[in-house]
């Protein structure tokens, strides 16, 4: 049996008294590739930031590398892009090397930057094809490539789980092409867990192992194959979607 | 010329206030840049109020008003953040209220002591040439620590300015961080009580700031160019206030300022395409 990446345990979480989340349960395990869908308001965010630690659950528990939030000490381990970064200062005197290397921070308790941070951001860089970018600073970049600094910021420390909420806003075609391309090689080589929250189905079927459709409590979570052979699969997209959503999973 | 130089440098009380003065100011610079970033320039602004009220309760109990003003400051500065946290109001709401509060209470002191004297005013517009032995040593020690802690945390504190959900995804504690920030800022606007004085701190805290993100090409970068203007500004405006009789912390703060236009101007500059060829 693979090891438990993310666990919830009939976790629910309400703001003001209003219950956005229902006694959800679940595991992720090392190498799962979950596409999280969802309607607008079905709690893809709070779900996020649940797994996270940035919330804490009203009911319930939730537990990260088999340990709670408050005890895990390798947060180096997640890789996170945000879904607001657009909401980001765009006159943040900072170079685009800079912020990739925030992404090192979890790291540890060192003080300094050393060779190594240099080089896995460079390297970070250079997968994602912004190299030449590394002195920019950020808010001098278009909208694309910002995101693209922002994924390897999230990517730069070698995380096992990588959470990603809302990743291709912004890109154009051809790097969201390669960008899910990364992502299925990260999870297929290297067996990187990976929470993709999207609205683009189509290409969660593409390349996500597992579905969890969310509406405030878990509507299906399982592998995407058997999704695509159940009735929710139509009962939620329509029959016609079928061929759209589940061509990679015939 | 030199011989001048060498004379006025050789006065005991010019080279308090250069050294005291260049200590405060890149203090100020450092953490302006934090602040101003996060949107909490006016923090300052009101932590400076609350120094009156400090200042007032010292010369009302006959305390040296740095042992009162310290300690009233740096809770007021705790009391902001979880006035916003847990009253649940804007950071600038927060502020408005302990600031008005603050000079309320400063007011209140001053009319019970037997209304505003001398001393009071020299708090209040500063008075750095006047700065004592003991005020250089406080001055340069808190200086250091500010410093030290501003470089042991600086990654924590460049993620959480940045973006501040990233920063607590990534495990960074920052509940912590803030409450280092706003303490370090009290520390801060107390001693920058003495340069400029209480009603022009938070220039300093905003102005070299606001002039290094004219022209910085990094956040390190930053903070190089808002130290180097700051203690520039302030050791200058020490020089020139002297030789030209003026008020040193309104002529510190106005030199600021002129960098601050200087900056901008040479950045709308560049940025403006030239003009065809004829």
């Amino acid at each position: 049996m693979r090891v438990e990446v993310v666990h919830a345990s009939q976790v629910t979480h309400s703001f003001n008294a209003v219950e956005v989340l229902s006694d959800i349960s679940f595991s992720i395990r090392k190498g799962d590739y979950v596409g999280l869908v969802g309607p607008n308001g079905s709690g893809k965010s709070t779900l996020v930031r649940l797994i996270l630690g940035l919330l804490t659950p009203t009911a319930g528990s939730m537990s990260i590398f088999g340990t709670s939030h408050k005890e895990l000490r390798d947060w180096n381990r997640i890789g996170y892009l945000p879904q607001k970064i657009n909401f980001f200062n765009p006159h943040f005197p900072s170079t685009v090397s800079e912020i990739v290397s925030l992404g090192l921070v979890a790291e540890s308790d060192r003080r300094s930057t050393n060779a190594e941070d240099k080089e896995s951001v460079e390297r970070a860089l250079e997968l994602l094809g912004i190299a030449d970018l590394k002195k920019e600073l950020i808010g001098a970049l278009s909208g694309g490539q910002q995101q693209r600094v922002f994924i390897a910021r999230a990517l730069v420390g070698n995380p096992e789980l990588l959470i990603l909420d809302e990743p291709t806003t912004a890109l154009d075609p051809e790097t969201r092409e390669n960008f899910f391309s990364l992502l299925h090689h990260l999870n297929h080589h290297h067996q990187v867990s990976i929470v993709l929250v999207t609205h683009d189905i189509g290409s969660i079927g593409e390349f996500a192992s597992k579905l969890l459709y969310l509406d405030k409590k878990i509507i299906f979570y399982g592998d995407f194959d058997e999704f695509c052979k159940s009735d929710h699969m139509t009962r939620i997209f329509g029959p016609s979607s079928q061929h759209i959503i589940c061509h990679k999973h015939d | 010329m030199d011989t001048g130089i060498i004379e006025f440098l050789s006065f005991g009380f010019i080279q308090r206030a250069l050294i005291a003065g260049s200590f405060i100011a890149l203090i100020c610079a450092l953490l302006g840049v934090v602040l101003v970033l996060r949107r909490l320039s006016l923090i300052g602004d009101g932590l400076s109020h609350v120094t009156f009220s400090g200042v007032a309760l010292g010369l009302f109990l006959n305390v040296y008003p740095l042992y009162v003003s310290l300690p009233l400051v740096v809770c007021s500065a705790l009391g902001i953040l979880k006035l916003a946290d847990k009253a649940r109001m804007y950071g600038d709401a927060a502020i408005g209220i302990v600031s008005s509060v603050g000079i309320a209470a400063g007011v209140m002191l001053a009319s019970l002591g037997g209304g505003f004297n001398v001393d009071l005013f020299s708090y209040l517009f500063g008075n750095i040439l006047s700065i004592s032995g003991y005020e250089v040593i406080s001055s340069i020690g808190l200086s250091i620590l500010v410093m030290a802690v501003i470089v042991f945390y600086f990654n924590e504190i460049l993620s959480i300015t940045f973006d501040e959900e990233f920063a607590r995804a990534s495990g960074i504690n920052t509940g912590r961080i803030n409450a280092i920030l706003v303490m370090l800022t009290g520390v801060t606007v107390v001693l920058t009580m003495k340069v400029v004085g209480i009603m022009l701190t938070s220039a300093l805290l905003i102005l070299p700031a606001s002039t290094a993100f004219q022209l910085a090409r990094g956040f390190r970068n930053a903070m190089a160019i808002a130290a180097g203007t700051s203690v520039f500004s302030v050791v200058a405006g020490i020089v020139i206030s002297f030789v030209m009789n003026l008020p040193t912390g309104a002529t510190i703060v106005l030199l600021n300022a002129g960098f601050f236009l200087a900056a901008f101007l040479f950045k709308q500059r560049i940025r403006k395409p030239s003009a065809p060829a004829q």
